[in-house]
């Protein structure tokens, strides 16, 4: 590779991240703003973010999303796991084509029309709308999200393996927790995780179908920011985005660490 | 290697050692298919399988003894692994029974039967080491630890990979893969072990080793082996007897020899190895020879064989494989089994030399020649006119 960057290199690539990251590096530096007023610096302080922790209502919408993620990404895990199985195992059963774009429609589907006929359904059967009709809605959503990381991994996934399993004394279902879970966890890992982000970040859905009591966190502060950008919404953001990262960091370093290992063990050959 | 755009492969003529050596000593007289009182170990009854429209098993009855090296041998889509995966219990009959044993295996699901499998894939699990693969039907057999230890470390000096016993799968080459492979279906010590294309992702000169290493381990475990080959040369080395399958029935079972000397019908005579093949029409037919008029224009004498209602004034085939014929310079004595033609190519492979011989109707003959003397100083070479000649015991006549 040429070491040598042109002028014309340095200056995309200094555009290119600016436009990435200005706004972001923006919300950090103003997060640690003494001042009140958003725009004007006014010296260093981590007041806000012990004002962040102080506002119980942001804390409990925190709760609230915390709860909503971790419960509908682990649901929406194990059904759009289950609908990959079927969809890359089963590929001559009636109606197949038709079970494929069922489970793939909500990707393309607009986030209103989902809130929607989600908020509508919720009416209709006299479901009370709360923590748990915005988990079901972060189900629905998201589980094809998994269903389409996972059957990425299985399309490649040896099927005999499971039959040798069965061949060698397993019954299909231990089959499939010792010999199959253990191979695609990978895959089903990084659809729990996007499930997961996915609902972090969702704000158009869980505002259709979220009730009192169950506000979360992105709801909270777009309802805030309508009354004015301050401070504390940047700290809260700023934690968000330590959140995110340090997860992300963790993954690759895990990844990182078995493709060492892989190589090292490689050089014994 | 190949001579003007033509292939030539000669498998069966080469003086390895341990070839002759495998071939001659152990199976002499172990033929339990001839004996009326032996009860087969395996036992397919009008066994069909459908998958929707397609046949892949047509109506197929077929018997298999205990301590037999059985292969199913054919084309893909022949049906053999359909064969194979319904006596493993992947699939099931869609009519007719298999028994196994004398024991019904209807409805008996994979892992209560008493049989392995080797996968063509291998099907080795990634996420294990190999002595992990290997111990994984026993631990789900319940067998006690120390035990297990025991015999996977034996099998483990079996198959001569105790070095790697902490590897995983994807650190190994394809032959120790296909060794861990054999290793973990035979640890359960089966009664039966069907092996689905053994040797299919090894190279040559490997494949030609580890045939050996099957039929010794067979040997040594007195196991019953079922094996799907689409290679003849495998087959045909390894195995008591051979069915030759096509569009999911079997044409012909019988020992290698039989199968090869004396082939039912021109699909087995073309499936295995190089045969030449002529139309002719019977112009005398008696117990002892059938007389053929052949369209090349040569009387073709053969022993008669077949019982079949091939009569006078029908046509046939004529079979014969090239190393049974003769190829000389001078003209033969009788007027029959013999046809003059021109040398068209020639395969020069050290111990034998392959002729092409391009009749004078316009037709290749093969023929191979063992080069029993120096022929460098005087060689048949390009263009030169030869005379092709057989005994009548040397080919075979074929309804067609």
């Amino acid at each position: 590779m040429n070491k040598n960057w042109s002028a014309f290199n340095i200056v995309s690539v200094v555009f290119g991240f600016t436009f990435l990251y200005l706004p972001i590096v923006l919300l950090i530096v103003y997060s640690f703003n003494a001042s009140k007023l958003v725009t004007v610096w006014g010296g260093f302080s981590t007041h806000w973010y012990s004002e962040m922790l102080s506002n119980q209502g942001l804390m409990d919408a925190a709760w609230v999303t915390a709860r909503v993620g971790l419960l509908s990404a682990t649901v929406a895990t194990v059904l759009g796991t289950l609908a990959a199985l079927t969809l890359v195992r089963h590929t001559r059963f009636r109606g197949r084509t038709l079970f494929t774009g069922m489970v793939y429609a909500p990707l393309v589907m607009p986030e209103v029309i989902t809130g929607l006929s989600l908020l509508l359904l919720f009416v209709s059967i006299g479901f009370e709308r709360g923590f748990w009709t915005v988990s079901l809605a972060h189900i629905t959503f998201s589980m094809c999200f998994v269903a389409v990381v996972v059957q990425s991994r299985l399309v490649s996934y040896d099927m005999s393996l499971e039959e040798a399993a069965q061949d060698l004394g397993c019954t299909p279902f231990e089959a499939f927790y010792k010999i199959t879970l253990p191979v695609i966890l990978p895959a089903v890992i990084a659809g729990w995780m996007l499930a997961f982000t996915l609902s972090l970040d969702d704000l158009v859905i869980a505002s259709f179908t979220s009730g009192p009591g169950a506000t979360t966190l992105p709801m909270k502060i777009f309802s805030q920011v309508r009354l004015g950008v301050t401070p504390e919404i940047n700290a809260v953001c700023t934690v968000l985005i330590g959140f995110v990262a340090t997860g992300v960091i963790i993954a690759s370093l895990i990844n990182k660490r078995r493709m060492v290992n892989n190589a090292r063990t490689d050089a014994d050959i | 290697m190949t001579v003007r755009g033509f292939s030539f492969s000669a498998p069966f003529f080469k003086p390895d050692v341990p070839f002759m050596k495998s071939l001659g000593s152990t199976r002499r007289s172990f033929t339990p298919w001839l004996d009326a009182d032996a009860k087969p170990y395996i036992s397919f009854q009008n066994v069909t399988k459908k998958f929707g429209d397609f046949v892949a098993v047509d109506n197929l009855t077929l018997n298999i003894y205990e301590r037999e090296f059985y292969s199913l041998l054919g084309p893909s889509g022949c049906g053999k692994t359909t064969l194979l995966r319904m006596l493993a219990g992947f699939e099931e009959p869609s009519s007719g029974e298999i028994f196994l044993d004398g024991v019904s295996l209807k409805g008996v699901p994979p892992h209560k039967r008493p049989v392995n499998m080797m996968f063509q894939s291998y099907a080795l699990f990634p996420h294990m080491s190999v002595r992990d693969n290997i111990a994984f039907g026993l631990k789900q057999a319940g067998i006690a630890k120390a035990q297990i230890t025991e015999r996977v470390d034996a099998i483990l000096k079996l198959v001569k990979l105790e070095e790697f016993a902490k590897r995983k799968p994807d650190q190994l080459s394809g032959g120790q893969r296909q060794r861990v492979a054999l290793a973990r279906s035979v640890v359960l010590r089966p009664k039966l072990l069907l092996l689905d294309e053994p040797l299919g992702a090894l190279d040559k000169k490997l494949r030609e080793e580890t045939q050996f290493e099957l039929m010794d381990l067979q040997q040594d475990l007195g196991l019953t082996f079922m094996i799907v080959t689409h290679d003849q040369e495998e087959a045909m080395t390894m195995s008591d007897r051979i069915a030759v399958m096509d569009k999911g029935t079997v044409i012909q079972t019988g020992t290698p020899a039989e199968i090869y000397e004396a082939p039912n019908s021109r699909y087995v005579a073309d499936f295995i190895g190089t045969v030449n093949t002529f139309e002719g029409k019977v112009v005398e037919k008696t117990d002892k020879m059938t007389t053929l008029l052949g369209n090349d224009g040569f009387t073709i004498e053969a022993v008669t064989t077949d019982r079949s209602a091939l009569t006078k004034d029908k046509m046939a085939w004529f079979s014969i494989r090239p190393e049974k014929i003769k190829v000389s310079r001078k003209k033969p004595e009788k007027q029959t089994n013999a046809v003059e033609g021109e040398i068209w190519d020639i395969g020069y492979l050290g111990d034998m030399t392959l002729f092409n011989v391009k009749l004078d109707s316009g037709t290749i003959m093969r023929a191979s020649v063992l080069n029993a003397k120096r022929t460098v100083d005087d060689p048949i070479g390009y263009e030169d006119r030869v005379w092709l000649s057989f005994d009548p015991d040397a080919g075979i006549v074929l309804e067609r």
